[in-house]
This record gives C-alpha cells, structure tokens and sequence, in this order.
C-alpha cells in the first residue's frame, strides 16, 4: 500500500484529532493493530522504548486513563512516573508552565497530561522539548478516546465510511464527543448527536453533524451508538431534574434497543453509570464492545508513544 | 525493476534451490511434527510458504507457520531518522520445545537476525532455532550463521539484493539494484 509520495509522521505532540490528517490518523490505528498481539502474550513486553522515559501528569481523577498509557510505555520498555498535582494549584498559568519546565529539566522524552483548562496541553507543547500527549485538557480535546474508538469500531466494522454513528448525552461538557466528532467525520462517517437541550452544544452542526431531539431518532438507523458519561463534576450547574429523568429520555435499555439496527455496535468509553445513560443489560449484553474499547486503549497508545518518541512515522515499510 | 538490474537468480534456478532448502530442513530434523517455520517480513513470508508447500510435498507433513516483524526489536530504533512502519507478528502457536526455523530472504549484516531471535524468546523457548535464506550476501556485522543458504553471492556496499515474487507468492528469481538508502 505505497503510496507514489512517502509521508512521514513529524509531529512532537499529539493535542488534539482536530489537526490531524486523515493518514495520520490511519497510520496510528494500522500502527496500533499490529501492537493489540503484544498484550496477548505471556511476556507483554518489548525493548523497543528501552532508556526512553514517559512521565504521566494528572491534574484530574482517572484510572483508566492513566493506567493503559502507563501499560502502553512499560509495554514498550518505557520507564514511567506517575505525579498527581492538585487541582489548585492547576488554576494558574504560570504554574503549569513552572511544573512543566521542572520536568523538562528531568529529561523525559513524553509527557502525557490531562488538565481542567482546555488549551493546557498546546501551551505546554509551545514551552517544552519533550513530547506532549494530551490526556484530556477540559471539554476540548482527548485525542487518545477517539482514537481507541476509531480502532474499536474499525475491528467490528472493518471501515469506517459510511457508517452512521450516533453520540448520544452530555455533547456540550465532553471532550470525548468532539474528538470523537472530529476523528469519526474525518474518516467519512455521518454522525448524530442527541442529548437534552441543555447539553447540545450551540450551533452543533457546525461540526458537521446531525443534531436530533430525541433518543429514539438516534437509535434508528445507527450502525453504532455511542453513549457518553453524566459528568457531574464537569457541570457547573444542573443540566436535567434527575438521574431517573435522565435515564427515561436519553439512557440506553433493552426496550429502547428494539428499535436498533440488528448488528447494531454499543460503545461507551468509562466509567458507565449504570442505570443511568445506559441500563446493565445492554453495558453487559452482545452489543456491547465496551471492554474491547479498553483492550484497545492499550494498543492505541503504544501505538502513539512509537510514534512520537520510537520514530515511528512513516507509511510503508523499510527494506 | 530497471533495465540495469541483474539476475542472481533466475525463476528456475531459486524454485530447485527452494526445493534443497526444504530437504535440507527435513534432513537436519528428522521428526518433522516438531518444526515451525518463522517467516520474517516480508520476503520471508513467502519463502517459508514455499517451504512450507514443499515439505508437504515431500513429508505429507503440516508444518505450522507464523509471521514475525522485528521493527520493534530493531538495534537503530532511535539511532537512526528513518521511520519504520510496524506490521502484525502472527505466531498463534506455542514455541515451546519446537524447532523454529526462521525464514528469511536474505542475510547480510545479521542484525534483523539477531532482532528475530530475541522477539523469539519472548514467545517461548524452542528447542532450537535455525536459520534459513535464500541469499546470504556476507559481510555478517553480527556473530550470526545460517543453517540452510540457497545462494552465497558477494556484491558492493553500494548494492542490494532484492528477491523478487509476483502478488500470488511466486518466486520469480533475484536481482542486483543500486542501493537508495542505507542498510536496514
């Protein structure tokens, strides 16, 4: 699959899918097939990061997150530190870029970030050598999803144009979402988007999306349906009356599920309120990928540290 | 392929050599249900194929086969600026005590050997590893020796050998080129 010119992946940092090219995020998820083998192995190692260092910063909660990128690096070798820093003393500009140079002066090859503030991880590329991976930066960006779930829906579907995938709940508050909005369309899917009127972000289709009213107009006609986390700690404010109205207009159950497509795929990317967005029977049920997302993640981001720290880059073969 | 190229080997003659190498295999192991061939990309492949048809022709045996990428056990990963792109390693069978004979096209400085071996022990721990190729090109950097060689030929620094198939697997013979880049 040469293609007449030879491109080569360039970049320092991965911020965002909103600045990708179609290639580049295709030759990450061919990329991060071949390392879904490694995970399988009795020995799920090999030397190819050996000496290279990958510091993981969190200035909010996660588990998984933070444990499949450290997977991925110890997985290629990689030595890993985890630092949690609290969120107070994220609040400030200065500060960040301070820690930052702080670790710069440690020589680590990959920082990988999640932060409150979208935009953190771009000014953090601008002040450091190192690469930057972003984590998670607010409601902006977190690349490493989409991609995970990009190469998710790859394995059951085997390509991407064409579907019709729908993205259902808190659209406005997610970086989930628009990553996802962004990688999905990229790739020549049509995408939905549906969740209370108080969670659809304003002028929605200018993203390039479809914007329905209701679950059920999701649903029909979806080859995938992906259903998005209640973030009550990323609300300032209350956005619906209660869980249980929540769950009656826009949570995913056995009865509504009827009206889905019969291979229809059910994504979710953690962690699942059950009985919230989306009922245990259908988290559980034969539908569901939700674990394979996790598998994926894995691969996904050894994936992405090859490429940014390994050299990686290009779109053929050497001799 | 360019009008200057020369023939190493024709069609006919790397076809008899395949065939050598394949008795040669069952020669040096006489319990053939204990051998896998390892085929390293790319060229690789389609020789342990061929190999692979061969033994069956001659033994009724049916050897497994597995493919290996060894980019991520590359020695220049960070040493060089080339990119290298990473294709599946598919070896769905155990290596534990089986004679793995690694499939290569060509040797030359034995570093993709050596990276073989080492993404060999991290599968398991074969009885025995041996190495078969088509061409051996010489100039070893590596203390690295085949087992099973077609051809020994010896060319200029400046030249590679490229071991030609069709997109079926046919062996259609080998070819001296003009380098491009440096060695991989």
């Amino acid at each position: 699959m040469s293609q007449p010119e030879k491109k080569v992946w360039e970049r320092k940092d991965l911020l965002g899918i909103s600045d990708l090219d179609v290639w580049e995020i295709e030759l990450i998820l061919d990329t991060a097939e071949s390392f879904l083998e490694i995970s399988q192995r009795d020995i799920k190692k090999v030397p190819t990061l050996r000496g290279k260092t990958v510091i993981t910063v969190f200035y909010e909660a996660s588990t998984r997150t933070r444990v499949s990128f450290e997977l991925a690096a110890k997985r290629l070798s990689a030595d890993t530190v985890n630092i949690s820093a609290s969120t107070s003393s994220a609040q400030k500009g200065e500060t960040l870029i301070d820690t930052a140079r702080n670790l710069e002066a440690m020589a680590p090859d990959a920082i990988i970030m999640r932060h409150p503030i979208p935009g953190s991880s771009d000014l953090l590329g601008r002040h450091v050598r190192s690469s930057i991976i972003n984590a998670g930066d607010g409601a902006h960006e977190h690349p490493t999803q989409a991609l995970l779930d990009a190469m998710t829906i790859r394995q059951v579907k085997r390509n991407i144009r064409g579907l019709n995938i729908s993205i259902i709940g808190d659209i406005a508050h997610s970086r989930v979402a628009r990553s996802n909005i962004h990688c999905l369309t990229k790739l020549g899917a049509s995408v939905t988007i549906a969740g209370p009127a108080t969670m659809i972000p304003l002028e929605a289709e200018k993203m390039g999306v479809r914007v329905v009213r209701t679950l059920g107009e999701a649903i029909q006609g979806a080859d995938v349906i992906m259903m998005l986390r209640i973030q009550r700690e990323r609300q300032g404010k209350v956005l619906f009356p209660s869980d249980r109205d929540y769950s009656r207009f826009f949570g995913l159950n056995m009865e509504n599920m009827k009206d889905a497509k019969d291979d229809v795929t059910i994504m979710h990317p953690g962690p699942i309120n059950r009985g919230v967005e989306i009922s245990p029977e259908v988290a559980d049920g034969p539908f569901s990928v939700i674990l394979e997302q996790v598998t994926n993640g894995v691969a996904s981001r050894m994936a992405i540290l090859y490429l940014l720290i390994g050299k990686g880059g290009s779109d053929e073969a050497a001799a | 392929m360019a009008e200057q190229d020369k023939y190493v080997l024709k069609q006919e003659q790397a076809n008899l050599i395949v065939s050598r190498l394949a008795t040669q295999i069952l020669e040096k192991n006489v319990n053939a249900a204990d051998v896998v061939l390892i085929g390293m990309r790319t060229g690789g492949i389609f020789l342990a194929r061929l190999i692979q048809e061969k033994l069956r022709q001659l033994e009724g045996a049916d050897i497994p086969i597995g493919v290996l990428d060894i980019t991520l056990y590359r020695d220049d990963i960070s040493t060089t600026d080339q990119h290298h792109f990473v294709r599946k390693t598919e070896i769905p069978f155990s290596l534990n005590d089986r004679v793995v004979v690694l499939v290569d096209d060509v040797l030359y400085t034995g570093r993709s050997t050596r990276a073989a071996l080492d993404a060999m022990m991290d599968f398991g721990r074969p009885k025995r590893v041996q190495l078969a190729v088509l061409i051996d090109r010489g100039e070893r950097e590596l203390p690295i020796r085949p087992d099973f060689v077609g051809k020994k030929i010896s060319i200029d620094e400046s030249e590679r050998v490229e071991v030609l198939f069709d997109e079926t697997g046919t062996l259609l013979g080998a070819v001296i080129q003009q380098r491009e880049r440096t060695p991989s």
